[in-house]
């Protein structure tokens, strides 16, 4: 950009010149006076009275995790580690171990499973990542502790969590209730669509399936 | 009743009840921003929050007090010492009830050294003696931050005395007195028609102003803006010393406030309800809480100012005292000398102070005026544009 067109995108403004009266400031303290006497007399707080009034979160609100469990109580987790892969904070730590040869419908499972609560950054991402949906947020953002390490939840305190919450009309057991999940059953994988609009010309657009783009065989069409 | 017992149950009274008045002054305050700014305020501590100041108080007491290692520790704790008695000792001349009337019972006075008869010098000399507290405390603490306080707040103190003074002297010439009781007897005495503020509305308004500045309140508390200065002259005290400074700031608003009812307002005249003759049961008690009902008045507009408009720039802040109002207030001076000199109707002042109070919207005018033209970069308006929007917002000047 030379000088002159510089120049040129500049916009010089000057405030607003102050008339004969606001020169005196009296009228336009009147008119602030009047502004917020108009608060005082006619008050509507915004204010929440916290511990005696909660808020209403919104139903996608972030809390603290759970691991889910299945029908038959045991732990829906299949240790396969995507969440600990996911996680931007690494909080999660997880050591697997074979599952009971009565266990059929899974190769592992978690011999524990410790997510720090405090160096969670609440993205969700573990909840997106988990292929069996075992671990999810809840509404519960009042945690609290007396130790570093009582906010280091473990597996039974995760599952506590979901005791405690899985009846709550605000944190449904998303999917797969009771069985061990979707992905459990896939035989084959699904399609899954852009996650964002796409223009028409784009060529995930023309695809069969939404999302699946076939690189062989179409080239030769267009 | 003998007058020593008197003048010592007035000063206990006095003594006792600002501390205490101060501190609900500070939860009025607290809930007065609060409701401005649609929040709840203090609502915990009692019923509505009515025991706050208790708490706040008890807080104050039992905190922890810190004297850093690098002041200077005599002036350090003598600083907040002077603010707090230099507040009260302005307030030993205010009258704060209707002083002499019958009625009342014996050992109120309603004034704690009657018949002073320099009563408003007394209160002037007094309490620009105040900013010795802060120059002395932010000197003391050997700290860069309060140093500046200290230094804004007596260039500011300096500035404001004079329009202060000068305001009321026209008050002065007119009651041929001031002796403050003597001051407020002339306006009850002639009823409505001869309350102060009809004849000197425009000292009224620089008194109120002045007096602002001088009490360290906002618009004007830049010895302690905290954008700018931390804590101002008071960022190294803490607990009860800090407490002791804010007690000196309050009861000093509390004594501008009762000036103002009592010099402009007529005092504890009100018409058809507290007059120089009416006489019932109590009727001392009514025209105590009028006196009190206006100064009360005063403090919540004081309140309201400043959660209403922002802190003036210091430049600015010396332009108004010097170029503004110490102009205004001696012309009004000036003004008050002529009708009394040639004997004219004392309602000339009203038109007159009406033609003072425009000048000040040219002065003010002119001076921002200046201020554009310095600079740089100023172009000056062209007339067509003048035409257009000279009363709406912005001019833009392509360069």
């Amino acid at each position: 950009m030379t000088d002159t067109q510089k120049k040129k995108n500049v916009r010089w403004v000057e405030e607003p010149e102050l008339g004969f009266w606001e020169s005196t400031f009296v009228p336009a303290i009147m008119q602030g006076l009047r502004t917020t006497l108009k608060h005082v007399v006619d008050r509507k707080p915004v204010t929440q009275q916290f511990p005696e009034v909660k808020p209403e979160l919104p139903l996608h609100y972030r809390g603290v995790h759970r691991l889910n469990r299945d029908e038959k109580d045991r732990v829906k987790c299949v240790a396969c580690m995507m969440c600990a892969t996911a996680c931007p904070a690494r909080c999660i730590t997880i050591e697997a171990q074979a599952a009971p040869p009565e266990w059929p419908d899974r190769d592992k499972f978690p011999k524990s499973f410790v997510l720090d609560e405090l160096r969670c950054i609440y993205c969700g991402m573990c909840e997106e990542a988990c292929p069996v949906d075992a671990i999810e947020l809840t509404h519960i953002y009042d945690l609290t502790g007396e130790s570093r390490s009582d906010l280091m939840y473990d597996r039974e305190k995760l599952l506590g969590v979901f005791d405690r919450t899985k009846n709550d009309p605000r944190d449904p057991v998303r999917t797969g209730r009771g069985k061990l999940g979707p992905a459990s059953e896939f035989v084959q994988l699904p399609a899954v669509g852009p996650a964002t609009t796409v223009p028409v010309s784009d060529r995930s657009a023309k695809a069969e399936a939404a999302g699946v783009i076939r690189t062989t065989g179409r080239e030769g069409q267009q | 009743m003998p007058e020593l017992l008197i003048t010592i149950i007035t000063i206990a009274i006095v003594v006792g009840a600002i501390p205490g008045v101060c501190n609900y002054l500070i939860l009025l305050e607290r809930k007065l921003s609060a409701w401005m700014q649609d929040r709840v305020g203090p609502n915990r501590v009692g019923p509505m929050g009515l025991l706050q100041p208790l708490a706040d108080g008890v807080k104050l007491l039992l905190k922890e007090e810190v004297i850093p290692p690098h002041v200077d520790r005599v002036l350090f704790l003598i600083a907040p010492g002077i603010s707090v008695f230099t507040a009260l000792l302005a307030f030993a001349v205010v009258p704060f009830g209707p002083v002499g009337v019958e009625g009342a019972p014996g050992f109120l006075r309603f004034i704690i050294a009657p018949g002073i008869d320099i009563g408003l010098v007394f209160i002037f000399a007094v309490g620009s003696l105040a900013v010795y507290g802060i120059v002395l405390g932010g000197w003391a603490s050997n700290n860069k931050y309060s140093a500046l306080g200290a230094l804004r707040a007596s260039a500011q103190v300096v500035s404001y005395e004079i329009p202060l003074g000068m305001s009321v002297l026209g008050i002065a010439l007119l009651s041929g007195t001031v002796n403050l009781e003597e001051i407020m007897q002339r306006q009850i005495s002639g009823g409505l028609a001869a309350w102060n503020i009809w004849f000197q509305p425009l000292a009224a308004l620089l008194f109120f102003t002045a007096s602002l500045a001088e009490a360290n309140r906002l618009p004007f508390d830049l010895a302690e803006c905290e954008q700018e200065l931390v804590g101002g002259w008071h960022t190294e005290y803490s607990a009860l010393k800090w407490a002791l400074f804010f007690l000196g700031e309050y009861t000093h608003m509390i004594t501008i406030s009762f000036l103002t009812s009592i010099l402009f307002l007529g005092g504890w005249h009100l018409p058809g309800i507290a007059e120089a003759d009416s006489v019932y049961p109590l009727a001392w008690l009514v025209k105590m809480l009028v006196l009190m009902g206006k100064a009360f008045f005063f403090i919540c507009v004081i309140i309201m100012l400043r959660w209403t408009i922002p802190r003036f720039r210091f430049d600015q802040l010396m332009e108004l005292a010097w170029r503004v109002m110490i102009p205004l207030s001696l012309a009004n001076l000036l003004m008050v000398m002529f009708v009394r000199h040639f004997e004219l109707s004392q309602w000339w002042m009203l038109p007159g102070s009406a033609v003072l109070f425009a000048a000040w919207g040219m002065i003010s005018a002119s001076l921002r005026e200046a201020e554009r033209r310095s600079r740089p970069g100023y172009v000056r308006r062209k007339k067509v544009e003048a035409h257009h929007d000279s009363h709406t917002a912005g001019h833009v000047a392509a360069h």
